[in-house]
């Protein structure tokens, strides 16, 4: 069952054409890696397809839902989430705070101004449990400025979780980590997807190891059009796709 | 998600922030010192507290926004105003008591505070710094231009108001600021201070730190950075308007200058010098600042020209202000 639609995607940065006429339909249970070269589109895609961006023209689907223009504050509270390429965090807050943000979200406590934080046991007991899943439990005090790099990228990604989505959009979850980091990552974000029940994960990926290692599917993007789309194996036997998103033959 | 297998919370986390035994002394002793202020010095000195009192209201109003949110006003002397002209305009008609004052003066500030919120909050940065800049001028130039109304350059009378529980017809002036009135603001800034302490520590105020850090990582994490911010604005603004009515008291008067871009000025100078990253640091900068503009008032003519070069000393050497010297472990907690 089809989770998130793009139907004729375009995106323009002035006169250049970033996407063009993208069509994408993600299925439940899917682990989708989105490839190419840099340049191709693979981040704008995702910042549209999360509601960061506008599409030019065509239109992007939730559940059903048109998104396009509903914002990430929406679309957390429609059920889906993202981590960035850059690390993204709250440098001043501990990880336990990060993780409680999005717990407090999950909730719908947001607005409560004179509620006490410290006696909120779902939002603790939702923080334990995904700094579990992470590997955070020793480090809840920590700022996160304080971090290592494939601790700052994997916070971005917890705190994600946290909000329980439905489905999650990954923008290069393992770059700029050491490649014994990325294997670590790969597997805490997968053991996480299972335990908590997401229902699709949209990965922008480089790391064609990973890529191959861990999609169920993957869409090879090449100068803002889908060139590929289809299963590990038949993106590994399409020597044109290689040569143009990896430059292998 | 699912927590099986994990053990149920036995205790609750603390934040961040370990609150030491010593974090909490330090608000005590101060707290303690106020209290004893009209016992331990003579009456000059107890009405300036009673106005720094009033300064450490409308800061903690301040420091919700730029402190914790990370939205500097340079337009936040409006509601200072709003708080004096609405005392002056009530007791002018014969409505002395304090508690209506209070409530109207914090009415008044929402009523005002919702709109220009609503504008305001949409830019960030020097943005919005110069548009509330730009709106407590036009409340200046209003105030100042608009005489038959507000009194223009002379400003209003204000007669002294009275708590509906106390009886002051035996005390004179200096007697009621020194004496009742001082521990009714008193009691009003310790309640004040513990719904501040409250909304910081509440699910809204982890929300407002994570707006001040990243306002796109915290929307995507499901933070109405827009409602939280105008909740913050108008929040500010009504303790902006209380701190106006308390400081308006002993000088008697709601004149113009209130609303200028000097009281702001000073405003934004207290909050630094006391600390905005500590919770208590905008408490510490009102009275520090009440004080020290006293008695170098009246010691030299160039007390201006002191004050800038102590705040360029604090914002080279002391970031964190007062606070932060005092207390350097604590940082943007309750």
């Amino acid at each position: 069952m089809s989770i998130l639609q793009a139907a004729g995607v375009q995106k323009f940065y002035g006169a250049f054409c970033a996407l063009d006429g993208v069509n994408l339909s993600i299925d439940e249970g899917e682990h989708v890696s989105i490839i190419g070269p840099n340049g191709a589109g693979k981040t704008t895609l995702v910042n549209v397809l999360t509601g960061l961006l506008s599409p030019t023209a065509g239109s992007v689907t939730f559940k059903g839902r048109d998104i396009a223009r509903l914002g990430p504050l929406r679309l957390s509270r429609l059920g889906m989430a993202r981590s960035f390429q850059l690390v993204n965090i709250f440098p001043q807050l501990s990880v336990r705070e990060t993780i409680a943000l999005a717990a407090i979200s999950t909730l719908g406590a947001g607005g409560r101004i004179f509620a006490s934080l410290q006696r909120s046991k779902p939002v603790w007991d939702t923080v334990e449990g995904v700094s579990a899943l992470f590997g955070f439990s020793s480090k809840l005090d920590q700022p996160a400025k304080n971090l290592s790099q494939g601790d700052k990228k994997l916070l971005d990604v917890a705190s994600a979780f946290a909000l329980k989505p439905e489905i999650i959009l990954l923008d290069e979850p393992t770059s700029g980590v050491s490649t014994a980091e990325k294997s670590a990552i790969m597997q805490v974000l997968v053991r996480a997807a299972k335990e908590t029940g997401i229902k699709a994960i949209i990965q922008v990926e480089h790391d064609m190891d990973i890529v191959f290692g861990y999609s169920s599917r993957i869409i090879a993007v090449h100068e803002g059009k889908v060139l590929a789309d289809g299963s590990p194996e038949m993106i590994r036997s399409r020597s044109d796709v290689m040569a143009a998103v990896v430059g292998k033959l | 998600m699912t927590t099986a297998g994990l053990e149920p919370s036995t205790s609750i986390p603390r934040s961040s922030q370990s609150r030491s035994k010593f974090g909490y002394v330090i608000p005590a002793v101060g707290f303690s010192l106020i209290a004893a202020f009209p016992f331990i010095a003579g009456p000059h000195y107890a009405i300036l507290m009673f106005s720094g009192m009033g300064f450490a209201i409308a800061l903690l109003g301040l420091n919700l926004l730029f402190g914790f949110t990370g939205l500097l006003s340079f337009g936040h002397a409006m509601f200072l105003a709003i708080g004096a002209y609405t005392t002056a305009y009530l007791t002018a008609a014969k409505i002395g008591n304090l508690e209506i004052i209070l409530l109207t003066a914090a009415g008044v500030a929402i009523l005002v505070a919702v709109p220009i919120g609503l504008l305001c909050i949409r830019y960030v940065r020097i943005y919005f710094s110069m548009l509330t800049l730009a709106f407590s001028m036009l409340l200046y130039s209003f105030l100042y231009k608009f005489y038959p109304i507000t009194g223009g350059d002379e400003g209003l009378r204000i007669k002294m108001p009275r708590p509906a529980l106390f009886d002051f017809s035996s005390l004179d002036t200096v007697g009621i600021l020194t004496g009742p009135l001082y521990y009714y603001v008193f009691a009003l800034l310790l309640l004040l201070t513990y719904a501040m302490w409250r909304i910081v520590s509440s699910p809204l105020g982890l929300g407002l730190r994570a707006i001040r850090e990243n306002q796109q990582k915290a929307e995507y994490l499901g933070v109405n950075v827009q409602r939280n911010r105008l909740v913050v604005f108008v929040v500010a603004g009504v303790y902006g308007a209380i701190g106006g009515v308390i400081i308006s008291i002993p000088v008697g008067l709601a004149d113009p200058s209130l609303a200028y871009w000097v009281q702001s000025g000073n405003l934004v100078f207290m909050l630094l010098l006391g600390g905005y990253t500590n919770f208590f640091g905008p408490i510490l900068g009102a009275v520090v600042f009440i004080f020290f503009q006293d008695q170098l008032m009246s010691h030299t003519e160039y007390w201006r020209l002191t004050f800038g070069i102590l705040l360029a000393l604090i914002v080279i050497f002391f970031p964190n202000g007062l606070m932060g010297i005092i207390d350097p472990r604590r940082r943007w907690s309750a």
